[in-house]
């Protein structure tokens, strides 16, 4: 018997720009950049310098705090620059591709090493940052062992990849290789959250360890966050990990080829995509190659990741670590003569202050104008629509705001993670920060607890 | 670009930092927001943005008033007309009715805005959008006679007092608008009770009717006259003295139905509100001793203001309760209260004003025991593991 969870509350914004499920053909991209900053609360230390040589598993940097945490070359080649903001503060490291060569980690069936080994060939192959733990939503501690670890089988964010079409498009034997790594960290369960309406759990029966849930609904019933609250929460001192499907193969490959091959299909999506559809590349790519000559003209937004919680880059910039999905939207520098007072049929909205609620269907092109000036809280149960928890978020936000340690525990903040509000923070009337609170939040608690 | 686009933006710098006009900064800065929506773009966290804003959310609400506005300048000249007993068609109540009430709309905003660019620049924040919607409910909540520096001094009492102290919009504990009344009510009891007030012109008592008395038809059951009330449609419709939005549980009703389906307001509390008068007004029933306890508890919800106040008052969602399930207590609260105190208060014949005021006290005491059940869940959650642990 399956545990199955229909959720509510939530919302799905319905944006033009869905990916056609196709894989475009081969593109390698030339460079490829790791982003420090991909990592909240890290800070790197730096093993390379510019114009090193590195094979494809080469340390490029390492954590300060958990110095065995690597983070390496997703290709050989050489390091041609390290980009730092302000404070000296590490945005990059880019290296430029050159040849095949990988660093050989050894191939080895999980079953025959012991924890500490999987651990170990993990960490320094650089795929420990793909796994991660609440509390805070950083990576995974690697000293503390969980009493569950979460992979969530689908993605509701708006035009997110389609996991049943990458499914279909990558070895369920990797993935299978990769839950018998993973089995060996934890005493737990390991859960497989999949999408309730209609997904070939027949696939994974193959699959030994994998507790089998479903849950269905609105945005955001895809995130990990959402999973771990109804199937397994996480109470004061417990640590729960998740690691993001496509990286679960990435696991695989370790094991089964020994390098350290973080590819993953992604998929090209946005209103100002012209051919929105799927590609294959390793993590860090650049996507210059994939929107040359493919998108709309105008000023443009690109994002690694979706537009709830994506990164800001620029159109030659890299896609993050974790993200299996590049935005393009158009931005949206423009006054609007009397915009809160027009009848809206074009206007998207949560609210239904808009004519637009009268077309329950019509997807819409949405850009990056505010909307409004920030404001005080003023209107109330707006949050509780969106959050599918029993959480409440505006008590929450309030308690960070305040500082006040003890009320953010009591109120769940060892459960949640700024994704988990991305759509708080969309249909605040007020134009509230909520996610920077959030993660301002998760990262005092951080600093209060260690 | 427009032509009002361009002289916008090359007067600009004279009102930024530093600029000749620097100090009218906020004043600018909410004239050029009400024209045209700014142009910033989001900048962290989430890309896109809803297109809704707190002017938005804010206009709603003015549509919603309108119904009892129109009404309300209506039955302002029938009213008046009655008193003196000529006839004058709709158009013409109306528009007598209307020149009378736009004097204190003027005032209020005028005076309410005022406060506000001033509190907005000295804060250096943009200007709240929260007294639009105050500067309209204010107007229809007090007798249309009353004076207009009276009324002056009420908002600046309710706005400086009353919400820039707390540290303005979305952190007062009262409803300005109720406050204002409550200034009125207490400061100036002459002009805001009895039956003359109601009815434009009959305190100065020129040219009355034989046989108008203009009372209210709470201060009918006040007195125990209730034989004396006007028939329930008449009621429920609205063509009877009081307050200029409050009579017409028509048009308060329309207005209710805009909050709900936009979502603006919450249906949770008006819902409440009338649960609550049902059932103050059943038990009042079951004691009935006197002929105003006696009154059928539909009565109540078209006399005086509490249909005004349950749809536009209580709904305010700074100053009541803020968790769901509190607004269902806060709702029922305020519906018991306001009966308690008409019915049973004889100093006071509408209790509304006050039973709101009251619950805006306690919606943050309701908001407390909603979220300690909250994390009362979430500690035995903990507790319950533990325990299977040790086991």
């Amino acid at each position: 018997m399956f545990r199955s969870v229909k959720l509510k509350r939530g919302f799905d914004i319905r944006l033009d720009g869905v990916a056609e499920k196709v894989i475009a053909g081969e593109t390698i991209p030339a460079r490829y950049g790791v982003k420090p900053v991909d990592f909240p609360g890290l800070t790197p230390k730096l093993n390379v310098r510019p114009g090193d040589k590195v094979k494809a598993g080469s340390p490029l940097f390492h954590d300060k705090v958990h110095p065995e945490i690597f983070f390496t070359s997703p290709v050989s080649g050489s390091v041609s620059s390290v980009l730092r903001g302000e404070r000296r503060k590490m945005l990059e490291v880019v290296v430029e591709r050159d040849g095949n060569d990988n660093i050989d980690f050894g191939r080895e069936n999980p079953e025959n090493l012991s924890g500490e080994e999987v651990k170990n060939k993990i960490l320094l192959a650089g795929l420990w940052p793909a796994v991660r733990q609440r509390p805070y939503h950083v990576i995974a501690n690697p000293v503390r062992m969980p009493k569950s670890v979460f992979i969530s089988g689908f993605d509701t964010a708006p035009l997110a990849p389609d996991f049943s079409f990458i499914l279909q498009n990558s070895s369920l034997e990797e993935f299978r290789l990769g839950i018998s790594a993973l089995s060996k960290l934890t005493d737990g369960k390991i859960h497989l959250v999949l999408n309730g309406e209609g997904y070939l759990s027949e696939l994974f029966n193959q699959v030994s360890r994998l507790e089998i849930s479903y849950i269905s609904g609105p945005h955001p019933a895809g995130n990990v966050g959402v999973h771990i609250h109804h199937i397994d929460p996480v109470n004061k001192g417990e640590v729960v990990w998740y690691v993001n499907f496509q990286d679960v193969m990435a696991i695989g490959r370790l094991f089964g080829k020994g390098i350290y091959d973080h590819k993953r299909i992604i998929a090209l999506t946005g209103s100002e995509v012209l051919k929105p559809q799927y590609f294959r590349v390793l993590s860090g790519a650049s996507i210059e190659p994939l929107v040359r000559d493919n998108v709309e003209k105008g000023k443009l937004r690109y994002i690694s990741g979706n537009v709830l919680t994506g990164t800001k880059i620029a159109g030659d910039g890299y896609l993050g670590y974790y993200d299996s999905q590049i935005t393009v939207i158009p931005e949206g520098e423009y006054h609007e003569f009397f915009g809160w007072a027009s009848p809206g049929i074009n206007k998207f909205s949560f609210s239904r202050t808009f004519l637009s609620s009268l077309f329950p269907k019509k997807n819409f092109k949405l850009d990056t104008n505010l909307h409004g000036g920030e404001r005080a809280f003023v209107l109330t149960g707006q949050y509780e629509k969106v959050v599918p928890m029993d959480i409440y978020p505006m008590q929450l936000f309030k308690a960070i705001i305040a500082g006040d340690i003890e009320m953010m525990e009591n109120l769940g903040i060892y459960e949640v993670a700024e994704e988990d509000f991305a759509l708080c923070e969309y249909i605040c009337p007020s134009k509230i920060e909520i996610q920077s609170i959030v993660r301002q939040g998760l990262d005092l608690m951080i600093k209060e607890m260690s | 670009m427009s032509s009002l686009r361009k002289t916008l933006d090359k007067l600009k710098p004279h009102f930024s930092e530093g600029g000749r006009f620097s100090k009218l900064r906020s004043v600018f800065d909410g004239f050029e927001a009400f024209l045209y929506v700014s142009d910033k773009v989001t900048f962290k966290g989430s890309h896109i943005r809803d297109s809704i804003d707190l002017k938005r959310a804010m206009s709603v609400v003015i549509i919603a008033l309108l119904p009892a506005l129109i009404f309300g300048s209506f039955n302002t000249g029938l009213q008046h007309f009655r008193s003196i007993g000529t006839e004058a068609t709709v158009l013409h109540s109306f528009w007598f009715g209307f020149l009378k009430i736009l004097p204190l709309i003027i005032v209020s905003y005028v005076v309410g805005l005022g406060i506000e660019f001033v509190a907005a620049q000295i804060r250096g924040h943009e200007i709240n959008e929260g007294y639009l919607v105050t500067g309209l409910l204010i107007p229809l909540i007090v007798p249309v006679d009353i004076p207009l520096w009276m009324l002056a001094l009420a908002v600046a009492f309710s706005v400086i007092l009353g919400k820039e102290v707390f540290g303005g919009t979305g952190m007062n504990v009262f409803n300005p608008a109720l406050l204002a009344r409550a200034f009125l009510f207490f400061s100036y009891p002459k002009w805001m009770t009895g039956d003359k007030v109601w009815t434009e012109g009959l305190t100065a008592g020129l040219n009355i009717a034989d046989g108008y008395s203009g009372a209210t038809p709470l201060s009918l059951c006040a007195a125990g006259d209730t034989t004396q009330l006007p028939s329930f449609l008449e009621m429920f419709i609205g063509t009877i003295p009081g307050s200029v939005g409050e009579t017409s549980v028509i048009a308060i009703l329309l207005g209710a139905l805009i909050l709900i389906v936009t979502g603006v307001g919450s249906w949770k509390i008006i819902t409440g509100v009338f649960a609550g008068g049902m059932a103050m007004g059943l038990l009042l029933n079951l004691y009935s001793a006197n002929s105003y306890m006696e009154l059928p508890f539909y009565y109540h919800f078209v006399m005086g203001g509490f249909a005004f106040g349950a749809v536009f008052m209580a709904t305010d969602p700074v100053t009541g309760s803020q968790t769901e399930t509190g607004k269902w207590i806060y709702g029922f609260l305020i519906g018991i209260l306001s009966i308690l105190f008409r019915v049973l208060n004889p100093a006071y014949p509408e209790g509304v004003m006050l039973a709101i005021l009251l619950m805006n006290v306690f919606a943050p005491l309701i908001d407390y025991y909603v979220v300690q059940a909250n994390i009362r869940r979430r500690l035995n959650r903990a507790n319950i593991r533990v325990n299977n642990v040790v086991k």
